[in-house]
């Protein structure tokens, strides 16, 4: 049977806003399998979001959903993980949200380690507010920002949250669609700070300044510069440039869970009147 | 075994004709007319379901038994 999606969306929300060719609907598709594989109980799951193209994936799926300020989805998330624990908290946004404005937020929540799963889909732009170029730009690729070529060294986003202390770091991409479910299900069910990133494509106002002149050829270097974990563990260094590792990047089941540790605290000062 | 072919529907409605479908699938069932995405020869369809899979826009089912 054909997987039924419209079980979980909003009714009446289709056909969403996202360009013709936008990854972030086969993301959301992803996490929509992902969700019916672990049986998630709608109401007791929150997605929570910043503001940008990928910022609007919470308002299609029907469960606990909160649509906030630019680059704070990690700090509102916080919140609400904090005032209920038990509660399943998925939190979605762009690169531009998640690196840039919600940088801090974003490294603060993998050093805490709270139980919280982050999918971001990286774009490397801004697309929503015309292509301004992001801190996943690569270097020398051009914006509406930068027309003469990006200066900046782009974000290596997996890195990042595996230096800032996240427990689980995997990375997909959107032409590998079969993959991004899998993905995000081991990140939901990995306790402590998961983070997910997809590499996806911006055709409009991406592709379009870097000489991709189809969203076919956006998604065919997705598959050409995509090479799974284990597959590159027997290619040379040579072979690797320019490649990008998919899979399952870090996972660490050591490291205290930041709910579990408060609810010690809790615990302590009750002890201590 | 007699092979049995699956229903494919296009929801006209939701296609936003990116062409991703047409292009990645492995047998070339589908094409583009016009504006939308079309099944164009159903008996080559080895329901791998790849055109359901990357849609971005919830716009094909492949309905199977």
């Amino acid at each position: 049977m054909a997987f039924d999606y419209e079980k979980y969306l909003r009714p009446g929300k289709l056909p969403h806003i996202w360009c013709p060719g936008c990854g972030h609907g086969i993301v959301m598709k992803g996490l929509i399998r992902a969700m019916d594989t672990l049986k998630l109980d709608m109401k007791n799951t929150a997605i929570v979001s910043g503001i940008g193209c990928a910022s609007r994936l919470p308002g299609y799926i029907d469960c606990c959903t909160l649509h906030t300020a630019h680059g704070r989805a990690a700090a509102f998330a916080t919140g609400v993980k904090m005032a209920k624990p038990e509660m399943n908290v998925i939190l979605c946004g762009g690169d531009g949200d998640g690196t840039a404005i919600g940088g801090n937020h974003f490294i603060h929540a993998c050093r805490r380690n709270i139980d919280m799963t982050y999918i971001i889909m990286n774009n490397y732009i801004y697309g929503m507010t015309g292509g301004q170029f992001s801190p996943c730009t690569p270097t020398g690729h051009k914006a509406s920002t930068t027309p003469y070529g990006n200066p900046d060294p782009g974000f290596d986003i997996a890195k990042l949250a595996i230096g800032a202390g996240a427990t689980f770091v995997a990375r997909g991409t959107a032409f590998h669609a079969n993959q991004i479910d899998k993905l995000i299900v081991e990140a939901i069910q990995h306790k402590g700070f998961s983070v997910v990133e997809i590499l996806d494509d911006c055709p409009t106002t991406y592709g379009r300044r870097n000489k991709y002149k189809s969203v076919i050829e956006m998604m065919n270097r997705l598959k050409e510069v995509a090479v799974p974990v284990k597959a590159a563990e027997k290619m040379t260094a040579e072979q690797l440039v320019g490649k990008v590792l998919t899979g399952v990047l870090y996972k660490e089941e050591s490291k205290p869970e930041y709910t579990a540790e408060y609810a010690k605290v809790i615990e302590r000062a009750k002890a201590a009147k | 075994m007699e092979k049995t072919l699956p229903k494919i529907e296009i929801i006209e409605k939701y296609c936003k004709g990116c062409h991703i479908c047409v292009e990645f699938c492995p047998k070339d069932v589908l094409e583009m007319k016009g504006f939308y995405a079309s099944v164009k020869n159903l008996e080559a369809c080895i329901k791998c379901m790849q055109c359901e899979l990357r849609c971005p826009d919830f716009a094909i089912k492949v309905i199977t038994e």
